[in-house]
């Protein structure tokens, strides 16, 4: 059969050559935004060396390229989940309360950049930041205020944390507490992948060992404690936003999973235990077709890697569940209306790679933080998806699609040998220390720049088919006084809090840091103290000191 | 500040507006920096300048760092200049060194510089001679220059640094034939930064290794000078203690012996000097291992940087090395202006015209030599 | 005689986004001049300090996380108690037009926003040096 296509094909090629004279393509090249060479015409030629069985298979099954459930969203949607969260606790509980009843399906809480550092309100590096980005949390008693009036056993909560992800987990616990729910009945996840923050997101405290110290032992407290809880998400999203290609962010996003799983292991988990609660987090870009295939190779590199060097016999172990956000970097400050329009064909994207869960990005994000009213389109656009567009009425539409599955096979073979290389470095955390992968997402963001700019790649508003615009008006703003608001209120909590309870709190966390037990018991029970974030991450950095950032240009 | 008085006298009042500035005219050679740096003459000569050199990612920009912590530790004024490579195609650069130093970057005591080689090669920028003699003149007590980084041709900075930090790093596979290939020969302390990495003992072996064979073999290394010279007075040490009031400190003196003196547990795994079996003991510089991004090891660098200067001072060492240095950097100047004068219109003519007699065999290549210095030495081309 | 244009490249405040200064460094490296790259959670005191040490033409801060309003002032002020009134101070990132007039009178010369493109930063800082060439 396939001797008859060759010839076809190579007939068919032949004509085009002949014709090109008088009907020229557009380009001498066609690339993905990834730079990947594209070709006229897929044929099953390109998938000649597959196997359906051992790369493609069936949904729920090994090596799960068409997706990690049976039926996928016939049984039900993946979460909508828009991130948010901005200024004190008290506005952030109003937009989560906005967000249920506009049928969010989960929680996600953005923090501000203090919170995700480490620093108290009233700390010196905090001015001009509080509340900027996301919600100001300095203590146990914002996080009350936060999820005020929201029955933590009834939503599941996904928390943008990193750095001190331990004590912001402890907090989440703490409240539950309070409201009488068990830690085993909360879902959620925390993102607490420290690895990217050294390459792409910048928002680290401590060093890579100590980290990894951290991360492996939410690992093991949350699989005693807190089973339902995602204790990681292993974000490419950040490695793309910082200008690396698709296949850049599916590798290097897999090698810190490796890490992640290596430490464990090394730390003694049972790889079984812990390995069913990882959870990843990718980009949705433009290139629709381009991210497809990246979601279903992403499954696939994942999945063999946990049979075949881990061990793992878990199914659940071996299944890549990721939550999607759309690319932040794709939207334009030009025109920012047309946005909406990226943001649909991410979500769709999104959708037709298998998503579990997924935020879509305001068009007014390129401005400022998103309005009530651009949520809400945001929000609208992955519903219209959903029950409009059919894409999520049979389980991954573009199987079988030579010019999906040979992408598919593309990006595999790409990830996988910058996996080889990354491992012949001694892993992640080494290649990361050299700056290896950072030097090369820095090398395609600059080459993606250079082609916007040479408007090789035309981007809609922005190089091409400008218009005069007038300022966009009704930006959010953060009122400038949050900072001082959250100052006044760490303020009084100290004066009110057990102070000698704090200090033995704290001295038990510096304890644990300095040794080998697990630190989250210690953490949590500073956290019910009303220990503030600040403190606790003081202690840890007089122990563990703190990363010095590796510049690659 | 356009004074060149005032310039001088607020450089050297520590001004770091006018440091700056006067490094930017030294950097793009503004004549009018001559004037001032004559007027800073008489104030430079104080301060300990230390290279710092080695191969790329090494951790230069880091142990530069923490040095500078350890020496503001002990009171003292410190600046850097930090040298990076400009781009050969458009000149531009990317000077980086000083985001690993952003810490101390409001502590008044301490002044960090960025210099672009702007095409000189050696591993340093041109500027980097006027520049340091600014900040010795400005006041700050050591004066680090933390080289380029391309391997053999860190060859400058010998001829500016009283000592010489040569930096290793276990992992780079061809560092060690760099070293080999004579690098060897600049350092006067001997560091094995990241030593918390596989390979570094290896390393350290290495680098021991090559050192003792070096003084076996008599071969002319930057080191044997003072080490003979201490040798000597080492016999004479007992009587001299306290004597010499030229000596700074008598301890660091002592200790740099003590450094060179093996101990009996070194085994291969001690990081200074060592002995060679059958050979009794044998004089070599400090090697030493550190890991500068947690600070270890850098104080014992800092005590070994120190103990060589008080060993180049007692021995006399500082002031011929010095000496020696500015003759050779005269005689550069001096040959920079030759050069500048055949540069000159009327000049270049008859170069060409004697380069053509040469290519058409009608002089001879020496003849024509002799005639251009006949030429130079009169007023008029 | 040639001069050689020094910008100093920072990130002052929390935010970890350095993709854009880091293009911008690389471009302007690639438009010949020297870009003094200080890396992330820059104080406005440290920006100020390394920019005199330095002899910078220029300071180019980015910021993403919506704290210019408060950072980039602040610089300016430093750079005036210090009497420092010959570099040109540039502004970057996701900041509102509406903020724009507020920094532009507080003493930043321009505010270049996402899309813009290099070479027009590129321009707008040979045309725009408070020192003589």
């Amino acid at each position: 059969m396939s001797d008859n296509i060759k010839k076809a094909a190579d007939a068919y090629e032949s004509g085009v050559e002949k014709s090109l004279g008088k009907f020229p393509e557009r380009k001498k090249e066609f690339t993905t935004v990834s730079k990947v060479p594209v070709k006229r015409l897929y044929t099953p030629l390109d998938l000649a060396s597959g196997d359906y069985l051992r790369d493609i298979g069936f949904p729920g099954e090994y090596p799960y390229t068409r997706g990690v459930q049976n039926t996928m969203y016939r049984g039900r949607f993946w979460t909508m989940r828009q991130y948010a969260g901005f200024s004190t606790a008290e506005e952030s509980n109003k937009r989560y309360k906005f967000l249920l009843q506009q049928g969010t399906t989960g929680l996600s809480v953005a923090f501000d950049l203090p919170t995700q550092i480490g620093y108290d309100s009233d700390h010196p590096l905090s001015q001009g930041e509080v509340g900027k980005v996301g919600v100001a949390i300095d203590s146990l008693a914002d996080m009350e205020i936060l999820f005020d009036g929201i029955p933590l056993d009834k939503v599941s909560t996904s928390m943008t944390i990193n750095a001190p992800a331990s004590v912001l987990l402890a907090m989440y616990i703490a409240v539950a507490e309070k409201q009488g729910v068990s830690p085993d009945k909360l879902e959620g996840t925390i993102q607490n992948d420290i690895l990217k923050e050294y390459v792409a997101r910048g928002t680290y405290i401590f060093p890579p060992e100590p980290s990894m110290r951290l991360i492996t032992d939410i690992f093991a407290y949350c699989s005693r404690n807190v089973p339902n809880w995602n204790t990681i998400s292993i974000s490419g999203y950040h490695i793309r936003e910082a200008g690396s290609t698709a296949s850049q962010e599916v590798a290097f996003t897999i090698a810190d999973g490796v890490a992640y799983v290596e430490a464990a292991v090394k730390a003694g988990l049972d790889v079984d235990a812990f390995a069913p609660r990882l959870s990843f987090f990718f980009n949705a870009h433009n290139d629709l077709f381009e991210e497809v295939a990246k979601f279903r190779a992403a499954r696939r590199v994942w999945a063999k890697l946990m049979k075949e060097r881990f061990g793992a016999k878990n199914p659940k172990s071996l299944m890549l569940r990721f939550h999607t956000q759309t690319g932040g970097s794709t939207l334009t400050a030009q025109q920012p209306d047309n946005n909406i329009v990226r943001v649909a064909i991410q979500t769709l994207a999104a959708v037709l790679g298998g998503t579990q869960s997924l935020h879509t990005n305001s068009k007014d994000e390129a401005l400022a933080l998103p309005t009530e009213d651009s949520v809400r389109i945001a929000l609208r656009t992955q519903q219209i998806v959903a029950y409009e567009s059919g894409a999520a009425d049979t389980v991954d539409p573009l199987a079988g699609s030579y010019y999906v599955e040979s992408m598919t096979d593309r990006i595999q073979a790409e990830a996988e040998a910058y996996i080889a290389k990354i491992d012949a470095m001694g892993g992640a955390v080494k290649a990361i220390e050299r700056g290896y992968v950072q030097q090369e997402i820095q090398d395609a963001s600059y080459a993606y720049q250079m082609d916007v700019e040479s408007g090789e790649r035309v981007v809609v508003g922005m190089n091409k088919f400008q218009v005069k615009e007038g300022s966009p008006k009704g930006l959010l703003r953060v009122d400038p006084i949050v900072g001082e608001q959250q100052a006044k209120k760490l303020k009084d909590l100290k004066s009110r809090r057990d102070n000698a309870r704090v200090e033995a709190a704290l001295a038990a966390v510096k304890a644990a840091a300095g040794g080998e037990g697990n630190l989250m018991p210690p953490i949590l029970e500073a956290v019910r103290a009303y220990a503030t974030l600040g403190e606790i991450c003081d202690v840890l950095r007089s122990v563990f000191g703190e990363y010095q950032q590796k510049v690659i240009l | 500040m356009d004074d060149p008085a005032e310039l001088a006298r607020r450089a050297r009042g520590g001004d770091a507006r006018a440091i700056a500035r006067l490094i930017s005219m030294i950097e793009r050679e503004d004549p009018a920096r001559l004037a001032v740096l004559k007027l800073l003459h008489a104030w430079t000569g104080r301060a300990h300048v230390v290279g710092i050199t080695g191969p790329p990612g090494a951790g230069k920009s880091t142990l530069a760092d923490k040095i500078v912590s350890e020496l503001r530790g002990r009171g003292r004024r410190v600046a850097v200049v930090a040298v990076d490579p400009s781009s050969p195609f458009t000149g531009g650069a990317i000077l980086g060194d000083r985001i690993r130093m952003m810490r101390h970057a409001t502590d008044e005591g301490v002044f960090i510089r960025s210099l672009a080689t702007r095409g000189h090669l050696g591993g340093l920028s041109r500027a980097t001679a006027e520049t340091v003699r600014v900040l010795d003149a400005a006041g700050y007590d050591d004066v680090i220059i933390e080289t380029v980084g391309v391997g053999q041709s860190e060859v400058d900075v010998v001829r500016l640094a009283d000592t010489v930090v040569l930096v290793s790093v276990p992992g780079l596979g061809d560092d060690i034939q760099a070293i080999k290939a004579g690098v060897m020969e600049i350092g006067d302390v001997f560091c094995v930064n990241k030593a918390d990495r596989d390979g570094s003992e290896r390393v350290l072996r290495e680098i021991k290794s090559m050192l003792e064979n070096a003084v076996l073999n008599g071969a002319a290394t930057r080191f044997t000078p003072l080490y003979d010279a201490m040798a000597c007075m080492g016999a004479a040490s007992g009587e001299n203690a306290g004597a010499e009031d030229a000596v700074p400190d008598d301890e660091a003196h002592r200790s740099f012996f003590r450094q060179r003196a093996p101990s009996a547990a070194d085994g291969g795994s001690g990081h200074h000097g060592g002995t060679l079996p059958g050979y009794g003991s044998l004089a070599i510089p400090p090697v030493l291992a550190t890991v500068a991004e947690t600070g270890e090891g850098v104080k014992a660098l800092v005590d070994a940087v120190k103990a060589h200067e008080a060993a180049l001072a007692l021995t006399g060492m500082l002031a011929t090395r010095r000496r020696d240095n500015l003759a050779w950097e005269l005689g550069k100047a001096l040959a920079g202006r030759i050069l500048a004068r055949l540069e000159d219109d009327g000049r270049r003519t008859a170069v060409a015209g004697l380069a053509g007699s040469v290519m058409d065999r009608q002089t001879d290549f020496y003849d024509a030599l002799d005639a251009l210095e006949r030429m130079l030495g009169s007023r008029q081309p | 005689m040639d001069r050689t244009i020094r910008v100093l490249v920072a990130k002052p405040g929390l935010d970890g986004h350095d993709r854009g200064a880091k293009v911008i460094a690389r471009a302007l490296r690639d438009a010949g001049m020297e870009v003094i790259y200080t890396g992330l959670r820059q104080t406005p005191e440290q920006i100020v300090s390394a920019a005199i040490q330095e002899d910078a033409d220029v300071i180019a801060m980015s910021i993403l996380s919506g704290a210019h309003n408060h950072l980039f002032p602040r610089v300016m002020e430093l750079l005036r108690e210090k009497k420092v009134d010959d570099v040109l101070v540039l502004g970057g990132g996701v900041i509102p037009d509406d903020d724009i007039p507020g920094l532009k009178a507080a003493g930043i010369a321009e505010i270049f926003t996402p899309g813009s493109p290099t070479p027009a930063i590129i321009e707008f800082i040979k045309n725009n040096l408070k020192r003589k060439a």
